[in-house]
């Protein structure tokens, strides 16, 4: 469809080779599956290739048709309009990985320019040019971390307010580590947001503690007292973050984080039913070099002129090969681009502004649900950002139904992540809720029970 | 011209976005989380958008000229893709909405898969990698359960031939694998008296690419698979260069286990100056158990009248979850509609006209440049960029001075089993004039490096910035707009 060969080219090459047809270039290919006959549908022109597609993206229902309050680790917020129509340019999103820095410079200053949006967003140091998305940045500060520790610290804890896909992907990843434990998420340890029993578990063989930032709830905790515990023992702390939240809350930098990860799709980048998303990776100082992924550095050329290149690069797979610790080979170049895009144009007040929206419409969309016979907050004393537990007296999945019949996506289930949250539905508030929006849920969980 | 960074356009007070006020009563949050200083940049919209197209006209791009990187299958990205993955259907859709809220997004993930099971003739397929090296972590713990799953634990061993990627050894060592590097025969091709020597009962595996980064097609490759198998190994393909292999040879016909795919090469979804990727993996009938979970299925057959209900699978032995819900999905949607412009015939044009450029423009340059392996090439062909008589010049030179002639270089210095490599791979969207452009350049550069050296070692000269000091980069390190230093203090 895309070849621009005539048939006047096509024989100009033949010859030029000296040979008499195409199929002369594949005798190397065992003759017995050479040219199987794929069995694949009539090619479609783009114009029926264009209805074909609309069509299917029409069957879907969205949170432009449905009233949303599903988060859980994804979020739904208002992408200005200057965001993607950088990101359509050709130049950006044509372009392969910057390796030869002469001709690469826009996408190298777009990501130094990223790394530094998110050191100042984080209060970190040194920020990677970005792994695929949240749970995969985790597993690299939990491989980080193992390395850090040459092996010798062989328990890794991991919160149980940890987003359980977050968790799933760190198990995934480390399953062949033998002597690593990954501790501390079990129903025993819980989910009491004082931590007693998660922090009674650092001792001096463990490598990192992961928590999150607000947590998996949306709770905000007080980390220092953990972060304290955990320093004492020579251990590392990542915190995992909703960089949206950092707007109004004291970033992780700042109460002692090693290092910060967390899912970076909040920061202008669609829902596009889970990905690509971006993959938030910082930390402080003494562990630069310890960083998977590409990072790009500041220099001159020849001529004394300020360039950007991609640097340390004698960590990574392509020199280190079986010898670097993580096989990471690209960064999730064009979404990073979105996010310092959309950071640069919310900025300083934009920004503090949007973070403090979402938390004014949490709150006040919890104090109206809570309000409603059968409905109650799960975590009532505790602090918390854009996202709050609902516990249902009705079973979640008949609520759930109920608010579908109100064009309503009324959260996420917590049932099967948390036995002990059976009951209890997860309901996220970004900017993009009105009062009456609210107002409508509320109304229409008070019908609840007449069903 | 040095294009300030954000931080240096700054001015306070200003702004680029509205944020509507509150229409709530005020909460407030308690005093001791509150965040006390927030310096990010503050511009306006017109500045932001003047600062990054700026930014965009210091780049090369596809959209812009050939980029015959090898290995990297740098074809024209359709401008369709990118209406359709941005449909609102698509990209206002939570990855957690009900089942029967996405059976549009469920349809196209299966049958996405349904057709790339086709296209390399496996059983099973999962589409939530999210880059090739994901999909080669992927496959390699899928390879490693396999045989945990079989009690048959001592095989850590992985041959991987010297001239592969460096994300397969890093890979497998990911995972603890024991890496064993395979040497190549003189015709490029996998040596196998070497093969041989390592198949015993410690073999888990070989990870294999073919075509190779030669651009070569193993004309051994159904004997180096049954010796792996025969000892019990298993064989993982590296699917970076299945572009020249669409309805040519599925890999699962030749016995391959494990595939996985760039469907940011072959199936044309942009490189995005790094990424997002998508590297879905292809398995045989014995491991679709392992894959990752979940994988998109049917789970109420549909009827004449009622559609199929789609919905998610959990593999019985599943290796676990990779990423976060489904994959990459904006890339597979751009995948999708990519194949679904191609059909059959379509597909198969693709690789013999990938094929046929990189034969035309192998011919129109080993006579003046040294060509290690004198064979029918397949998609890309490795040239050394280097002459014995001329000791100054090196690959680098002549990679630098094609940005003169407003050409983006092959990749250069790999594969590293060639002398100072150029690796040409021309994908089959360029036209016989841009190809003849390129080698005319190519040919140009080659007597220039004997009539005018410093050309070459100047080289580029008219990029927006020239060659940079990369010893310095990495040794003052400023990796943020405050350097590191300001910092510590």
């Amino acid at each position: 469809m895309f070849t621009p060969h005539s048939d006047y080219d096509v024989e100009v090459m033949l010859k030029s080779i000296g040979i008499e047809k195409l199929e002369d270039l594949f005798k190397e290919i065992p003759e017995r599956f050479r040219f199987p006959g794929l069995n694949l549908p009539p090619r479609m022109t783009e114009m029926e290739a264009s209805d074909e597609l609309e069509s299917i993206a029409a069957s879907n229902g969205t949170t432009k048709d449905m009233l949303s309050f599903l988060g859980a680790g994804a979020y739904d917020h208002y992408i200005p309009a200057a965001v993607d129509m950088l990101l359509r340019r050709g130049e950006f999103y044509t372009a392969y990985t910057p390796y030869q820095p002469e001709i690469s410079q826009g996408t190298l200053q777009a990501i130094f320019e990223y790394q530094s949006l998110i050191c100042t967003l984080t209060g970190m140091d040194v920020s990677n040019a970005s792994h695929y998305d949240g749970a995969t940045a985790a597993a690299e500060a939990v491989i980080l971390a193992w390395h850090h520790f040459r092996g010798k610290r062989g328990k890794v804890l991991v919160s149980r307010a940890v987003n359980p896909q977050y968790r799933q992907v760190i198990r995934t990843y480390m399953q062949a580590t033998d002597n690593l434990t990954i501790a501390g998420d079990d129903a025993e340890t819980g989910l009491d947001p004082n931590l007693d029993k998660f922090i009674a578990q650092i001792d001096n063989n463990t490598a990192l503690v992961l928590v999150q930032y607000p947590d998996f709830f949306g709770r905000i905790v007080d980390y220092r007292p953990l972060i304290e515990a955990a320093h004492a023992q020579g251990a590392l702390v990542a915190v995992a973050v909703n960089p949206t939240a950092l707007g109004i809350l004291t970033p992780p930098g700042e109460i002692g984080a090693d290092i910060v990860v967390g899912e970076g799709q909040p920061l202008g980048i669609p829902l596009s039913f889970g990905g690509p998303y971006l993959g938030l990776f910082a930390v402080k100082e003494p562990l630069l070099r310890k960083i998977a992924g590409r990072i790009v550095g500041e220099t001159v050329d020849v001529e004394g002129q300020l360039a950007y290149v991609l640097t340390l690069t004698a960590r990574e797979q392509h020199i280190r090969r079986d010898k670097a610790t993580s096989n990471i080979c690209s960064n999730q170049g064009l979404m990073t681009l979105a996010s310092a895009i959309y950071l640069t144009l919310l900025g300083k007040e934009g920004f503090r502004k949007l973070s403090n929206l979402c938390y004014q419409k949490a709150h006040y969309a919890a104090g109206e649900v809570s309000e409603v016979p059968g409905f109650s907050l799960a975590f009532p004393d505790q602090p918390f950002y854009h996202e709050f537990v609902v516990r249902a007296e009705q079973p979640v999945d008949e609520v759930l139904e109920h608010l579908r019949g109100h064009d309503i996506l009324g959260g996420y289930d917590l049932g099967e992540d948390y036995p002990e949250l059976k009951g209890c539905l997860l309901m996220a508030v970004t900017e993009k809720i009105n009062k009456a929006d609210i107002d409508y849920l509320k109304g229409a969980l008070s019908e609840v029970d007449h069903d | 011209m040095t294009e300030p960074t954000v931080f240096q356009l700054s001015s306070p007070g200003r702004h680029g976005f509205d944020v509507p006020a509150s229409d709530v009563p005020d909460f407030t949050l308690p005093e001791s989380f509150v965040r006390q200083d927030l310096p990010l940049p503050e511009m306006s919209e017109l500045d932001v958008v003047r600062h990054f197209t700026h930014l965009s006209q210091k780049n090369y791009a596809i959209d812009l000229g050939f980029y015959p990187l090898g290995s990297c299958t740098m074809k024209y990205n359709p401008k369709i893709n990118e209406v359709t993955s941005r449909l609102s259907g698509f990209a206002n859709t939570h990855p957690l909405q009900p089942l029967d809220t996405v059976q549009g997004n469920l349809y196209l993930m299966y049958t996405l898969q349904e057709w790339l099971k086709e296209i390399s003739g496996f059983a099973g397929v999962t589409l939530m990698p999210a880059a090739g090296a994901h999909g080669e972590l992927t496959g390699m713990l899928i390879i490693q359960k396999y045989h945990k799953d079989r009690g048959d634990i001592k095989r850590k061993r992985i041959l991987i031939p010297d001239s592969a990627h460096g994300t397969n050894p890093a890979s497998s060592a990911m995972i603890g694998m024991e890496i064993v590097p395979l040497s190549s025969d003189a015709r490029g091709n996998v040596d196998l008296e070497a093969l041989k020597a390592l198949c015993d009962e410690n073999l888990a595996g070989l990870m294999l690419t073919n075509p190779n980064t030669l651009g070569l097609f193993d004309e051994h490759v159904e004997q180096v698979i049954q010796l792996v198998h025969a000892a019990g190994g298993l064989v993982y393909g590296d699917g970076a260069n299945l572009n020249a292999l669409l309805g040519i040879v599925r890999p699962g016909d030749l016995g391959f286990d494990v595939m996985h795919f760039n469907l940011h090469k072959t199936f044309s979804t942009p490189h995005g100056g790094g990424g997002p990727g998508s590297g879905p993996v292809a398995v045989c009938q014995k491991l679709v158990d392992f894959l990752p979970d979940p994988v998109i299925s049917v789970v109420e057959a549909g009827t004449e009248e009622v559609a199929p209900l789609y919905g998610y699978a959990h593999p019985a032995k599943s290796i676990g979850r990779v990423k976060t819900y489904h994959g990459h999905f904006g890339m597979l949607v751009r995948a999708f509609t990519y194949i679904a412009m191609h059909g059959t015939d379509g597909l198969r044009d693709i690789a013999e006209k990938a094929v046929l450029n990189a034969n035309y423009m192998m011919h129109r340059l080993k006579s003046t440049y040294t060509l290690s392996y004198d064979r029918t090439c397949m998609h890309e062909f490795v040239l050394e960029g280097v002459w014995k008589d001329l000791p100054g010049i090196h690959a680098l030179d002549i990679a630098k001075r094609l940005m003169d002639y407003k050409f983006h270089p092959p990749t250069n210095y790999f594969p590293l089993i060639v002398h100072e490599a150029l690796m040409i791979e021309p994908t089959e969207t360029e036209s016989l004039d841009t190809l003849d452009a390129f080698c005319d350049a190519l040919l140009k550069i080659a007597e220039e490096a004997r009539t005018q050296p410093e050309l070459l070692h100047d080289a580029p000269h008219n990029t927006p910035v020239r060659r940079c000091d990369e010893l310095k980069a990495a040794k003052d390190l400023v990796l943020c707009c405050y350097p590191l230093e300001e910092l510590q203090k």
